[in-house]
């Protein structure tokens, strides 16, 4: 799965939780989930289980810690498929 | 620790409190029960003359067995005593349906069943049924341990 591919379903996972209006065009590899998708950082781990059903993968706890942005998501999910 | 133990860390106390015995405790479900008092303070406004218990408390009741009581045992089994008694469980998110009312005197069981429990967070399906074994209330609830400052 290309690096384009895996953005796209995560802004799609993304889009589920976020309160913001913001268009999937204007979400770039810096967004940060919390502070411009104005997302629960409670929601985090239903991300994070959403990440490992969606792609087949684990995702330990430290590393889910380290998902600040759609890129640190993109990049951890990258490095695990 | 025991059902009793898990019981008395529960923290919401009178008149906040929706819980009196845990029933059953496993790592995958829990069922507790309380009786609504008589003289619980919501039913003087909650309606006047004809006391029905509101669908919030409702939500509360099931909160405190299916995410507080829950979550409390399943962090013990990774956490030590001191650090629970540090850690506040707090309510996240919830989607529920009403189906019964609930009146004054009435004994509800609440039973939940884990979905998940990562990093803290609870999430559940649960229900809570009454005495005539009916489904009054159900739904998905879900909360996080956080650490007290």
């Amino acid at each position: 799965m290309s690096k384009e591919d895996v953005f796209s379903k995560v802004v799609d996972i993304l889009g589920k939780y976020s309160k913001t209006e913001i268009s999937a065009d204007s979400i770039t590899m810096e967004t940060s989930i919390l502070d411009d998708l104005k997302i629960n950082s409670a929601r985090l781990v239903d991300i994070v289980l959403d990440f490992e059903d969606a792609f087949d993968i684990e995702v330990d706890d430290d590393d889910a810690d380290s998902v600040a942005t759609v890129g640190d998501g993109v990049n951890l999910i990258m490095a695990k498929i | 620790m025991t059902k009793e133990d898990i019981l008395a860390l529960v923290p919401q106390q009178p008149p906040f409190r929706f819980i009196d015995e845990i029933l059953e405790l496993n790592e995958d479900r829990i069922v507790a029960s309380y009786t609504f008092r008589e003289d619980e303070s919501f039913y003087a406004g909650h309606f006047p003359g004809n006391p029905i218990t509101p669908g919030v408390i409702l939500l509360e009741t099931m909160a405190q067995t299916g995410v507080v009581a829950f979550g409390i045992y399943l962090a013990s089994l990774q956490m030590t005593l001191a650090e629970i008694q540090q850690t506040l469980t707090v309510f996240t998110e919830a989607e529920v349906e009403f189906s019964g009312m609930v009146k004054p005197g009435d004994k509800v069981t609440i039973r939940a069943s884990k979905v998940y429990f990562r990093r803290l967070k609870l999430k559940a399906k649960a229900e809570i049924v009454n005495q005539l074994g009916e489904v009054v209330c159900s739904g998905a609830i879900a909360g996080i341990g956080v650490k007290q400052s």
